[in-house]
């Protein structure tokens, strides 16, 4: 195993894409060696957080993981602040990072943004969201979170709940299911429907999959349920949106209609979609959820740095 | 053959990239770029039964590299190549896809990162028949009939 995990020194974590399900669990296994973990690992390490667009919670994600391993962060939040506000380019930016940090992070507004980052720069880069295209730390903190509660991956019935046309978390996460023959049901409404090249996608992969508008045609099947927020701003037309908002809310009767054993989970922040009355439930999954967010991402600032316990 | 549908004067040396998609001559001519001495016979919009019209290129002195080649294959996965030496025809190939593309085509999303700095686009060729490409920077797929040369 050890073997396996040196590989992944200096590797930039970009998308999902660029995994293999081997590589995926081997992450994740490996993963679970950090939970409650506190140890200097990583000191002497600095990481780089260039953050061209606000995001607290990934960005405090990381500087609370980096620094729970004894290593040191420095970056900016906002193109403002930065020298991209004159005009440099990203390029440039992720080259001169070289000489500054041993790792960095990039969420930026364009797409691709990150793999331009890991072009220019040695050091590893991992994307921290680039546009609407990838997150894949959100990713696998989201399959940490399933193959934790659930013990598996395999052959799990996972419900994907809300906005599936611009969510992208849930986009980069059914394709990462596809590698473990899990069930699919995806359950929006018809204008937030999930985009048919992904749909085409599991269809090539042969994995099973329904789409409804209804959650409980489907909710007595499922493992795990997660759920996205729809936003307002989706909808050209208000009142489509008064129409869908709040048949997408969860609360406690939600329980009636579900195996006991489900999770529920969100990437949040929840607005409204799901109802804390849902909170003191096992089913409740979504805080521990972030807090594997913070686990992860030390494993994998461990794996591409190539300090490994 | 080609001479006659050509109605130009037979090649020495060169290279005749004949079933062009109709139209696309001069996009290809732009891509392989013209040297000082290079001489070039374009034809646009010839009648073929394979293809209704046809586009044809005859570069007199001009070796064809099959990554050239290729290139074409992205704008015209019909064309088909011949390399003449001594006035005979040496060898004949179809163009064949590449499994990357480099800097040909143009990336329909317009938040990618390719549309916003000056970065050289890259394609993979994820599927041949019909033709879909996948960008390795936003990760956007497009199918044959979205493409756009830059
Ligand atoms: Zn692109």
């Amino acid at each position: 195993m050890k073997q396996d995990l040196a590989k992944f020194m200096g590797t930039d974590v970009i998308s999902i894409r660029d995994f293999t399900a081997e590589d995926i669990l081997a992450i994740l296994e490996y993963a679970r060696k950090f939970e409650n973990y506190k140890q200097p690992i990583l000191q002497g390490r600095i990481l780089a957080t260039l953050f061209y667009e606000p995001s607290t919670r990934t960005k405090l994600s990381f500087e609370s993981a980096m620094m729970s391993l004894g290593g040191s962060v420095l970056g900016f939040s906002e193109a403002g602040a930065s020298s991209s506000a004159k005009g440099e380019t990203v390029y440039d930016t992720a080259k001169m990072m070289d000489g500054y940090a041993d790792v960095l992070v990039i969420r930026h507004p364009l797409e691709g943004a990150a793999r331009r980052a890991a072009e220019a720069a040695d050091i590893p880069v991992i994307n921290g969201g680039d546009g609407a295209n990838q997150h894949p730390t959100q990713t696998f903190l989201d399959l940490f979170t399933m193959l934790k509660t659930k013990g598996t991956l395999q052959d799990l019935h996972v419900g994907f709940l809300g906005d599936l046309k611009y969510g992208r978390t849930v986009h980069s996460l059914a394709e990462a299911m596809s590698h473990f023959r899990s069930h699919m049901y995806f359950v929006a409404p018809e204008m937030l429907r999930m985009p048919d090249h992904i749909l085409a996608e599991l269809r090539e992969k042969n994995i099973p999959f329904m789409e409804t508008e209804r959650l409980y045609d489907v909710s007595a099947e499922l493992d795990i349920l997660y759920v996205t927020r729809i936003q307002r701003e989706r909808f050209p037309d208000p009142l489509d949106y008064e129409k869908v908002k709040n048949v997408y809310i969860l609360n406690e009767k939600l329980l009636e209609h579900v195996k006991t054993d489900l999770k529920v989970l969100h990437p949040l922040p929840r607005v409204n979609e799901i109802d804390t009355s849902l909170d003191k439930y096992p089913q409740a999954e979504y805080f521990q959820q972030s807090k594997n967010g913070v686990t992860v991402r030390k494993a994998l600032l461990s794996l591409v740095l190539g300090v490994r316990q | 053959m080609i001479s006659k549908e050509m109605k130009v004067s037979k090649l020495r040396n060169g290279a005749v990239i004949d079933h062009l998609a109709p139209g696309m001559a001069m996009k290809a001519i732009e891509f392989l770029g013209v040297r000082g001495d290079d001489s070039l016979a374009i034809g646009m919009f010839f009648e073929s039964k394979k293809m209704g019209r046809k586009d044809i290129l005859k570069f007199e002195n001009r070796q064809l590299s099959r990554e050239e080649i290729n290139k074409i294959a992205v704008m015209s996965p019909e064309a088909t190549v011949c390399i003449i030496k001594d006035y005979n025809v040496v060898e004949k190939f179809k163009a064949s896809l590449p499994h990357e593309i480099e800097g040909i085509i143009r990336c329909s999303n317009p938040k990618c990162i390719t549309n916003n700095e000056k970065v050289a686009t890259r394609f993979v060729v994820q599927e041949k028949e019909p033709l879909l490409v996948r960008c390795q920077y936003c990760e956007r797929a497009m199918h044959g009939n979205e493409i756009e040369f830059v």
